[in-house]
């Protein structure tokens, strides 16, 4: 038995089936969930993949954040369920609350779409653990709204936790506070960043590498405890 | 019926660059001496009803958790005089 991964799609989804694939790939069994649905149906993880959900009317991940099946999502993810939110997905978390911080327009104001160059810094978390601390990592990024911003005392706080689990390279693509790509909860359970590690399995396409591999390796791994 | 009016701001430590381009266009158009723009949203919601105090508690509440984020922007709530509708 493999472990169950459920991937989202909400009005205006994009990568859900990359993301399944990718789920595919790694080994596990991707579990298409809905929107409306009303339970989560007993998957080990969800991902909330990347997209434009809603239009991204009002912002982004706003009303995505509301939807039936958030409910029983936040519900699990504060007490443990593993939780990937992969651009618009990372939106989505940070509009529940998942995530501290919120995502705001690009600075330069233009969509942005390019192989971006990423530092690991928190292999610890349910998502990372088949990279290194400190590695860095080729994904590709294309968002609008990919500028991470939080107080101060709550930057400081991620940092001092260790809770920055993924900063920008040598190029901060959109204005984030210090070059935060992904952040962690406190749990390491619930995983944000703006960058698409589900276009990087495959050494044919997206990035030419499959540095997004271990994403969906080490979730597998930590659920069905290798 | 009443007219209840939000207004969401970023709150003034988060960057706009869309206030920004907007007020680096202006002296292109002629309009000189404004140092600063900063872009919001202005929700109209037409109320049925009164608009009485738990009527505006539940709109201070769905501003607070969906208008706006506040942890990136402020909001403010008031409520439009009906005013010579009837004309004048």
């Amino acid at each position: 038995m493999t472990a169950r991964i459920g991937v989202v799609t909400f009005p205006g989804s994009l990568d859900d089936r990359d993301t399944q694939r990718a789920i595919r790939l790694a080994g596990a069994e991707p579990v298409a969930l809905w929107h409306k649905d009303k339970d989560l149906k007993q998957v080990d993880a969800v991902v909330l993949c990347g997209g434009f959900s809603y239009g991204d009317y009002l912002r982004a991940g706003a009303i995505a954040r509301f939807s039936p099946v958030m409910e029983p999502l936040i519900e699990q993810a504060k007490s443990g369920l593993p939780v990937l939110g992969i651009c618009n997905g990372f939106q989505i978390l940070t509009e529940a609350h998942l995530l501290p911080g919120a995502m705001l327009g690009n600075d330069h104001l233009h969509f942005i779409c390019r192989d971006q160059k990423l530092r690991v810094e928190n292999a610890d978390t349910s998502w990372t653990s088949d990279y290194a601390s400190g590695q860095e990592i080729h994904i590709p990024l294309k968002n609008m709204d990919g500028r991470y911003v939080a107080d101060e005392r709550t930057l400081d706080m991620l940092e001092a936790e260790g809770r920055v689990a993924f900063r920008y390279v040598d190029f901060n693509p959109n204005g984030s506070l210090r070059d935060i790509a992904g952040v962690t909860n406190e749990a390491g359970n619930v995983v944000g960043l703006m960058p698409h590690p589900e276009h990087a399995v495959e050494p044919l396409i997206g990035s030419g590498r499959t540095d997004g591999l271990p994403f969906f390796t080490s979730i597998l791994k930590k659920l069905v405890n290798v | 019926m009443a007219r209840v009016v939000v207004d969401v701001m970023l709150k003034p430590e988060i960057l706009d660059p869309q206030g920004q381009a907007v007020q680096r266009a202006l002296p292109r158009l002629g309009f000189e001496g404004v140092s600063d723009v900063r872009q919001g949203k202005r929700f109209e919601l037409e109320v049925d009803g009164p608009v009485d105090d738990a009527a505006l508690a539940r709109i201070h509440e769905l501003a607070e958790s969906f208008l706006a984020n506040t942890v990136i922007e402020n909001f403010t709530v008031k409520v439009e005089e009906e005013k010579a509708e009837a004309g004048e």
